[in-house]
């Protein structure tokens, strides 16, 4: 991947390619909507955008399935042209990068030591931490060193997607690598998680530019996500609100319920407990997200979703009841209950043999 | 683990658990204690015994003509709560997904709005229940921990339900784990308190109703 200049602003790189003060205003007022910031923020975004130096990203990619990724290079607007070109200076991505082997691995040195204290890390993917690491590697080294290593001189990092931000499906049980988040590893830097399997394009872009163009963290919630686009849950700002409030449920994927757009709940939908903003920001520019595609929430941008008692278990059903704890609990008590009577009945007995005074 | 999680698993799978141990053993060792055996001779037109044990069922569900009038109140309020709680209980389709998820059985659930309006009635019935018992002076008198303790194992999930479904206050996924975790509390204590009276009204009353009608007592 060739390396643009760090030195540049964004309001060059933009000029450069040709993109007038009025696009650049209207994409600032894009970002500060999708943020929900103040309409007045949005003038003062374009300037500090323009003025903005590039930021240096190293994005490193550990146990993940590069959906991540994919989801990114999909993002709507702001595309992740913008993001690469206008807003960061990508300085290491494996999957997009298109050197290999050591001149890869050079390029996030030379990032490093280029932007010492400034470059944000963006990680992808949980580290395994079982044996010393070994479980993910890549260039000779474990994602746990590459990590503790790049970690160490980052200004933030942003822990995208589930598998980074809580572990995700490699920590689901029995968890063999024993993956762990970003954040159980690095304590000394701030983390920012944005969570989602995958995680919404946009948030992923508006949070660095809400880095870039404020030059601090965004807000962010007892998980560490950004309270802008993790603040409500998907069941408060799901359009099939109204048919659980009235108790009208889908029972089956197949039935009327179903077909006439009733809520998800009974089939296992999760929104209510799940925090993103699929149901307003939606997918594929705005088309629809899971529920509206008629499948219930499967709580993808929560930690452990993957262990949570089954997909399309309802809610408000129990998660792990054994029919045998249960049925063994049962008759533990009807043999204490038997063997109470039969001992008041052997009572009542020698009680009638003893000798009358 | 979160809260939610430790309520939907080893919570419920414990009170459960709790509640079938508890329910078998006071259940088989009242059933299987030795009988008295009525040496008295029944009535010359005394009914068979499971006619007496139902005539006896339902004469107890209204009070006897003398006692109407002072009773009445009580009597009215004891069916508000009973009728609205089963009303909660098996109208909700959130808690006909829970015996669903327990007995594999379902049934049409009822509208939303209409069971939130039974539990607000309910709860301000169960409150009335309350307000009585410390206002008379005999009930009072003869009122134990039990009674105190069952009222407020039975006002918790529905207070908490009615908050979680409300949305209010907290986010959903911690109402709904205090909800489970009243249940759960319900359920433990069930077999251990006046609870019972849930599977033993239908002993007592029945038990009467064959003692009496044997007797050719008129209730």
């Amino acid at each position: 991947m060739p390396r643009m200049s760090d030195r540049e602003t964004i309001g060059d790189a933009l000029a450069r390619r040709g993109v007038s003060r009025r696009a650049l205003l209207k994409y600032a007022s894009y970002l500060a909507s999708v943020m929900a910031l103040p309409p007045t923020v949005s003038n003062a975004m374009a300037e500090a955008l323009a003025k903005a130096r590039r930021q240096s990203v190293i994005w490193l990619s550990f146990q993940e399935c590069t959906g991540c990724t994919e989801s990114l290079t999909r993002s709507f607007s702001p595309t992740i042209e913008d993001m690469i070109f206008n807003l960061i200076s990508l300085d290491y991505h494996e999957t997009l990068q298109a050197v290999s082997g050591r001149a890869a691995e050079e390029a996030r040195l030379a990032a490093m030591e280029e932007n010492k204290g400034k470059y944000v890390v963006v990680v992808d993917g949980s580290v395994s931490t079982k044996d010393g690491g070994v479980y993910s590697t890549s260039a000779g080294k474990t994602n746990l060193q590459v990590l503790t290593e790049t970690a160490q001189h980052a200004l933030a990092l942003i822990s995208v997607g589930t598998c980074a931000a809580f572990g995700g499906i490699p920590r689901a049980k029995p968890n063999p690598t024993g993956a762990m988040p970003v954040s159980d590893i690095v304590k000394d830097k701030p983390v920012i998680n944005i969570s989602g399997c995958p995680p919404i394009p946009e948030a992923m872009a508006g949070t660095i530019a809400y880095l870039v163009t404020f030059n601090k963290l965004p807000d962010l919630d007892h998980l560490n996500r950004p309270k802008a686009f993790f603040g409500d849950s998907i069941h408060d700002r799901c359009y099939r609100r109204p048919f659980y409030d009235k108790g009208l449920f889908a029972k089956r994927f197949d039935d009327e319920g179903a077909r006439k757009g009733w809520c998800l709940y009974e089939v296992g939908c999760k929104g209510p407990v799940t925090y993103n903003a699929c149901a307003t920001l939606k997918w594929n520019g705005g088309v629809s997200f899971p529920i509206q595609s008629g499948h219930g929430c499967l709580g993808c941008s929560e930690p452990n979703f993957w262990d949570k008692g089954g997909f399309y278990n309802p809610l408000s059903t129990g998660t792990n009841i054994p029919a045998a704890i249960v049925g063994g609990a049962a008759a533990a008590g009807a043999a204490v209950g038997v063997t109470s009577a039969l001992l008041a009945r052997r009572r009542k007995r020698l009680a009638a043999q003893e000798p009358r005074s | 683990m979160t809260l939610l999680d430790f309520a939907r698993g080893p919570a419920l799978e414990v009170a459960i658990a709790v509640f079938a141990f508890g329910v078998m053993w006071r259940l088989l060792s009242l059933l299987l204690l030795p009988w008295a055996h009525d040496r008295s001779r029944p009535r010359p037109d005394a009914p068979p015994a499971m006619i007496g044990a139902a005539r006896g069922f339902i004469r107890h569900l209204w009070p006897p003509k003398p006692f109407v009038r002072s009773f009445l109140f009580a009597t009215l309020n004891g069916y508000v709560f009973h009728v609205g709680l089963a009303v909660i209980v098996f109208g909700l389709a959130q808690h006909i997904l829970f015996l669903h998820g327990l007995f594999g059985v379902a049934w049409p659930n009822l509208p939303s709005g209409v069971v939130a309006v039974v539990s607000v009635v309910t709860l301000a019935s169960l409150i009335v229940a309350l307000t009585r018992r410390l206002t008379s002076p005999v009930l009072r008198l003869i009122s134990t921990f039990d009674d105190y303790f069952t009222w407020l194992v039975t006002v918790l999930p529905v207070v908490s339900g009615l908050v979680a479904v409300s949305h209010l206050w907290a986010p959903y996924e911690t109402l709904l784990a205090v909800h489970i975790l009243s249940v759960a509390l319900l359920l433990i204590w069930f077999p251990f308190g006046k609870l019972m009276h849930a599977f033993l009204v239908f002993l007592t009353r029945s038990e009467t109703g064959i003692l009496y009608s044997r007797r050719g007592v008129e209730i």
